[in-house]
């Protein structure tokens, strides 16, 4: 699509991407969001090569270094920013190794529950009739019960696991961005471009994943930036209350319902930081989808 | 409109028949039954006279319909932990935490109202901006990290308020409640706020936009052009037309409070069915899980059902077009 607009337009104007990056620019909250995310991102993706110390390495936890305030020093010198836990782990560097699992699981369970619920959406609008009826009703039913209801049943039912948590992530979520694509490929199914590639004789499953996909992108991507920050929350609930990922895999969640059990005798600490941790990340990504929404929104473009 | 109700029972009637499909599959095929239902500390003979018992050397089909008859009875099976009939033990829990969700109802009006209707009057003033910017952070936060905070500060850090438990509670047609004692009512009351947490900050967001819209009004205009001073023009005149959308809105989010208070009584500890499902899960009591699990759908698909009803009845657009297809 990009590049028809650039054939036909002047080439003194701008490029999609130029404006896009400039209407983004626009509101400064938004770019301080994306920075603070980029840096999250970051952080979680490099976690074992910047920690100040490894958490999970039993030879390097003391647990002379337990229960440490914010800003004291270990028996070899180490700062420990954050403090430390009831171990003697960093929680600082726990809060790194707990962005990544966290990140991951909404991020993974995202991209699944996108793939899956766009190409549902996408048969329903395209086909129509009754499976349009029966997709919606369903998607409908779905949406009517909360997330953390939907995702409490799926994990009583499948159990414990990582697995088991992006399977009941990507059950929860599916339906919102079936909704999402079904709307805009109803509106982009009875344009030109798609009654032309009919008639050249197109096959379905062209039509609808090379011409009619690309063309509902803008409103799944942001619902995919709402989506992902909601999975992220609801993983660290699911994980708070016992039930969602195993100890092995220790995400911010866990890492706040680690700190539950020693913030009654004054800790706070242990689980103040991880959670400001996961108050950073839900609020810049749906800062970063706020604006997203708006930029990519076609009434509001000039 | 009598059409519309019926199709809509028909189909609340087929999402719990579903419901309790994917529960007794899940229960039954995706685990092993055996390992399930029984209790794992049972000997031998006594597995073999539970799987009888059960009907579990019988087909799939008829085991399905085995349990759904036993539900219909009222027989979701014994809790392992407490020995007793998991409905029952399901159904005592219920006015905990109807209690705890109309407190925070309740919270979520008396907190909210006020804070949108003043940050609607003046849209442009820090103070509103800064409410606005609080309804955001009031929609990011996790809950639970904010009740573990509350507990941090209130109980902990200034001993002000209890963190776990019910309190002293007192008996009314034989429901037991806490909010009749001080006891209760201050072991009530940081939960409730926690659990209202979002539905504030929806509230506020809902006020407000009526309160913009109100402003303009004629009637409003009216009212001023009267004399009537400017507090009873917003307390009556705006407030009344404002309480509509916000009641309409806190119905239908009931349901949902209800299913947040899983997260709610988990902090604090809360007597409530949410508090009973999460202990369930960690000591693997599946009649519990499985009774949690029916009883929540029916409540729920009621609640979407009445919901429907009455929206059916506001708005005509609704059950034409549910009559067109």
């Amino acid at each position: 699509m990009s590049e028809a607009i650039e054939q036909s337009a002047p080439a003194k104007v701008e490029t999609p991407l130029q404006r896009f990056v400039s209407d983004y620019t626009d509101n400064k909250i938004s770019v301080l969001a994306f920075i603070v995310l980029v840096a999250i991102i970051f952080i979680a993706v490099f976690a074992p090569w910047i920690s100040p110390t490894d958490p999970y390495d039993l030879a390097k936890v003391s647990i002379f270094d337990s229960k440490l305030e914010p800003g004291a020093k270990s028996m070899d010198g180490v700062t420990f920013w954050l403090g430390t836990d009831s171990a003697g782990r960093d929680v600082l560097s726990a809060i790194f190794y707990g962005l990544r699992i966290s990140l991951g699981v909404g991020v993974m369970s995202g991209i699944i529950a996108l793939c899956i619920g766009s190409s549902i959406g996408l048969i329903a609008a395209y086909y129509g009739g009754k499976v349009d009826t029966l997709i919606m009703r369903i998607v409908d039913i779905q949406l009517s019960f909360p997330a953390i209801l939907v995702a409490l049943i799926l994990i009583s039912v499948l159990g414990k696991g990582v697995d088991k948590v992006i399977i009941a992530l990507v059950l929860v979520q599916w339906a919102y961005y079936a909704r999402t694509v079904r709307g805009s490929a109803l509106v982009e199914r009875n344009k030109e471009y798609i009654e032309a590639a009919t008639c050249l004789a197109l096959g379905n499953n062209r039509i609808v994943f090379r011409h009619l996909m690309p063309n509902c992108l803008p409103p799944l991507i942001v619902v995919g930036t709402v989506q992902t920050a909601h999975a992220i929350s609801l993983e660290a609930t699911l994980s708070f209350l016992g039930v969602g990922l195993p100890i092995t895999e220790p995400s911010l969640g866990l890492l706040i319902a680690n700190g539950f059990e020693v913030m009654l005798s004054g800790l706070y600490w242990v689980s103040f930081f991880p959670g400001i941790a996961l108050l950073i990340t839900i609020v810049s990504i749906n800062l970063v989808g706020d604006q997203l929404r708006d930029v990519l929104n076609p009434r509001l473009q000039k | 409109m009598s059409v519309f109700i019926i199709r809509r029972l028909l189909q609340s009637m087929i999402v719990v028949a579903v419901m309790s499909l994917i529960v007794f599959v899940g229960v039954n095929v995706v685990g092993d039954p055996v390992d399930m239902l029984i209790n794992p500390e049972a000997d031998q003979a006594e597995i073999e006279r539970v799987i009888r018992d059960l009907g579990l050397d019988r087909p799939l089909h008829e085991q399905y319909m085995y349990f759904v008859a036993n539900a219909f009875k009222g027989d979701l099976g014994k809790s392992f932990v407490f020995g007793e009939s998991a409905l029952k033990l399901i159904v005592e829990r219920i006015p905990a935490t109807f209690e705890l969700a109309l407190t925070a109802l309740l919270l979520a009006v008396v907190i909210g109202v006020p804070f949108g209707v003043y940050a609607g009057m003046r849209p442009n003033a820090i103070s509103s901006r800064t409410i606005m910017a609080g309804s955001i952070l009031g929609f990011s936060l996790p809950t639970f990290w904010v009740g573990l905070m509350m507990i941090m500060v209130f109980a902990v850090m200034l001993g002000w308020l209890p963190s776990t438990g019910r309190g002293d509670t007192v008996e009314i047609f034989g429901i037991e409640v806490s909010f009749l004692t001080l006891d209760g009512l201050s072991h009530l009351f940081m939960p409730a706020l926690n659990l209202a947490l979002l539905k504030i900050s929806l509230v506020i967001r809902l006020a407000r936009a009526g309160t913009r819209e109100a402003m303009h009004q004629d009637y409003v205009k009216f009212a001023r052009a009267k004399g009537l001073s400017e507090t009873r023009v917003i307390l009556v005149h705006v407030l009344k037309n404002i309480m509509i959308p916000v009641v309409t809105v806190l119905g239908l989010e009931f349901g949902s409070l209800i299913a947040f208070s899983v997260v709610t009584e988990t902090v604090f500890a809360w007597p409530g069915m949410g508090k009973l499902l999460i202990d369930a899960l960690h000591n693997l009591d599946r009649p519990i899980i499985v009774a949690y699990l029916m009883i929540i759908v029916l409540v729920f698909v009621v609640i979407n059902l009445i919901v429907d009803i009455f929206y059916s009845v506001l708005d005509p657009r609704v059950r034409l077009k549910d009559a067109g297809q």
